[in-house]
């Protein structure tokens, strides 16, 4: 992990990597504007090798520089100027960046070609998927707030075309729910970054870090950037966005919005709290923060589990996972201010195997959906045979999000689980279990359909090309391998080489959260397992059925909830109401 | 009465005024027109947030008037994308609601609300 070296005000030799990222994928777009919709596609696969290199360059750079790689603009130092900074943190989210776009790209060849005869979608996707790239390049290494607040505009505005790319009617109503959500979202974060010049007149990251203290406007402006961003990260109960929009898209844009976008806003969020004001943030307000987690992880996965399209169910997955990221906020929260350590590291990691796995799942719902030309989850029986890899793909990425050694999300939970030992907080390392025992419940329901033998015979809509699935499963093949990287040249992790050895035990831990979730599906998945035979288990059905009723009710009653909050005036209210909690949870410490 | 904090009122005017319309009413157009009610008030704040310099014997600090040009493109900007969406959004669906559920007949609806 390189240390933040305290004078930040010259250009590394290596600055110019920095530039690179951001213009590559920008130029592409430019490019592609210029050339037309006939080559938009060949501008992307020239300029996404491109922009990889850069990524690895930085990457092999960074940990033999000393401190984070730092570009002044035009040589103008802060606070006059514009610095872009790469530490750790920002290195990692560009590689996970790095790899889902050019799988997504490998995956959607196919579909988005001018081949296809519709000349508009494959335009305007390539634009947008290099669009969103750059954006997200930005985000991960502006060193003010104010350029962070362009580039995450800038996200918003390449994110809400890639809902509604297919122009139905429904998708087009999510981009708008979707769009308005998050500018008042940023709006509200616009209105912190004015406060907090007001107070320092500044806005870069290290600047403001020297002077951030504890007045009511800095926290009030805390609390409205904090709360902005929550809504476009779509926090439950800000989520009312996320499903229409993520569930409608074409696939291989659901997988950019769910794996990446979300995770921008995110990544503002962490530099807001972990470098801008770490000493700011009372034990309420961070608790608070992961209790919304532990409240999406709950609400989202029951909901997942009530619904019946299979793109929906990945969507509110996505919700629930959205909540295991803010966990890690109480557990870095040592001594008075927020430490760099295990929590943060965790964190990452977990976002990183979330992009990665969740654009592999969504990639192969993609490849299901246009084999049945449907995605009813009922409807899978069968698939199994059909498209193996797809639904392999599927599985390992679920095993992913649930923690399968020596994936990063079971790095991920082993330092968070570290660090909720150390400070004493048991109840948020037993929201994260609960977290586990729900991803296995919906991946088990899912994998029990698609495993299940065919009823009928199946009728194939159109065929998939095998590259599109190998796209998926190398996503999903590599989110299960990132354990084995060594991360603590990024990452703050506390005796990394401990954690990285694979233990038989670490496996069999992993039946647990399976055993769990396929009792879970069985009592709360709306849908009847399809396992046929047995006599024992149709008694055990039987047995079962007064506790299955139940928690089915209870089931459709939290859905009622969750439709109650993604009502519009709903959710602004409650948007507002946190924002309020937040900057009095603030105060109460102080 | 100072300058300042006849614009500080403005802007606070501004933002509940756009935040009201924003939640309240169920028309997208409005609701545009109502984000740039409240854009506008965060905007005022940071002209006085420069003036605010000016007081403390900076002077005229500039730095806030660049970044307020670079908001009214944004603003600009996202105001054009909602339009088109909704514009799309009418053409299909021949009305321009958010509500979920079968879309009402045009002529209960009136165009862009």
């Amino acid at each position: 992990m390189p240390s933040p070296s305290p004078t930040l005000d010259a250009t590394t030799s290596t600055g110019f990597l920095l530039v690179l990222s951001i213009v590559v994928p920008v130029a592409g777009v430019l490019l592609a504007f210029v050339l037309g919709d006939r080559y938009a596609r060949l501008v992307a696969f020239a300029v996404i090798p491109l922009g990889l290199a850069v990524t690895v360059a930085i990457l092999v750079v960074l940990p033999q520089s000393d401190g984070p790689i730092v570009y002044l603009l035009g040589a103008w130092p802060p606070p006059l100027g514009i610095a872009l900074r790469a530490d750790g943190l920002s290195a990692v989210m560009l590689a996970a960046t790095a790899a889902v776009i050019c799988t997504v790209a490998v995956f959607a060849a196919a579909d988005f070609s001018v081949a296809t005869g519709n000349t508009r979608a494959p335009f305007a996707f390539w634009i947008l998927l290099l669009a969103t790239w750059a954006a997200l390049s930005t985000i991960f290494l502006a060193g003010d707030l104010f350029s962070l607040y362009v580039a995450l505009e800038l996200l918003t505005f390449a994110a809400v075309p890639l809902v509604s790319l297919e122009g139905r009617t429904e998708t087009l109503r999510a981009a708008m729910r979707y769009l308005l959500f998050a500018l008042f979202g940023s709006v509200l974060y616009l209105l912190g970054t004015a406060l907090l010049y007001a107070l320092h007149g500044t806005l870069d990251v290290v600047l403001l870090s020297r002077g951030v203290s504890a007045e009511p406007a800095g926290l009030i402006a805390a609390a409205l950037m904090t709360t902005g961003l929550l809504a476009k990260t779509a926090l439950f109960p800000l989520h009312l966005w996320l499903p229409p929009a993520h569930a409608g898209a074409p696939s291989a844009a659901s997988a950019i919005l769910s794996g990446l976008v979300v995770k921008g806003s995110f990544f503002v969020i962490v530099r807001l709290w972990f470098n801008v004001m770490p000493g700011l943030p009372s034990s309420t307000a961070m608790q608070l923060l992961a209790a919304l987690g532990a409240a999406a992880i709950v609400l989202g996965s029951i909901v997942a589990l009530c619904q019946e399209r299979l793109k929906l169910l990945i969507a509110y997955s996505t919700v629930a996972q959205i909540g295991y990221l803010f966990l890690m906020f109480p557990l870095a929260l040592g001594a008075g201010k927020l430490e760099s350590g295990g929590a943060l590291a965790g964190g990452l990691l977990q976002t990183i195997s979330h992009a990665t796995a969740k654009a592999a799942m969504f990639m192969s719902a993609g490849s299901i959906y246009a084999t049945l030309g449907q995605d009813r989850i009922a409807g899978l029986c069968g698939i199994g045979r059909r498209l193996p890899i797809s639904v392999l793909a599927f599985a390992l990425g679920g095993l992913a999000l649930m923690g399968l050694p020596p994936g990063a999300g079971y790095l991920a939970k082993e330092l968070l689980l570290q660090a909720a030992a150390e400070r004493g907080q048991w109840w948020w390392a037993l929201a994260l279990q609960t977290g586990g025992f729900f991803t296995g419940a919906y991946v088990v329901l899912v994998l029990t359909y698609a495993m299940a033998p065919a009823t009928e015979p199946m009728r194939v809509n159109k065929t998939v090309p095998r590259i599109a699935e190998l796209a998926a499963l190398a996503l999903a093949l590599c989110s299960l391998l990132l354990g084995l990287v060594p991360w603590s040249a990024y990452l703050p992790i506390p005796n990394g080489d401990e954690l990285e050895r694979l233990r038989l035990g670490a496996f069999l831990k992993m039946l647990i959260p399976l055993l769990g979730g396929a009792v879970l599906a069985v009592l709360l998945g709306r849908l009847e397992l399809p396992i046929r035979g047995s006599p024992s288990w149709k008694a055990m059905l039987a047995a079962i059925s007064p506790i299955r009723r139940a928690s089915l009710a209870s089931g459709a009653l939290v859905e009622r909830c969750d439709n109650v909050l993604r009502q519009w005036p709903t959710a602004c209210i409650c948007l507002l109401s946190l924002a309020a909690a937040f900057a009095a949870a603030m105060r109460i410490a102080f | 009465m100072t300058a300042v904090r006849v614009f500080g009122v403005c802007a606070a005017l501004a933002v509940g005024l756009g935040l009201f319309g924003l939640i309240t009413n169920p028309q997208p157009l409005r609701k545009i027109i109502a984000f740039n009610i409240l854009g506008s008030g965060v905007f005022l704040l940071f002209g006085i947030v420069g003036r605010h310099g000016a007081a403390s014997g900076i002077g005229n600090d500039p730095v806030p008037q660049a970044l307020v040009i670079t908001g009214v493109v944004v603003a600009f900007a996202a105001t054009a994308l909602a339009i088109a969406l909704l514009l799309q959004l009418f053409q299909r669906a021949g009305s321009a609601t958010l509500r979920n559920g079968a879309p009402r007949s045009a002529g209960s609806d009136p165009p862009g609300g």
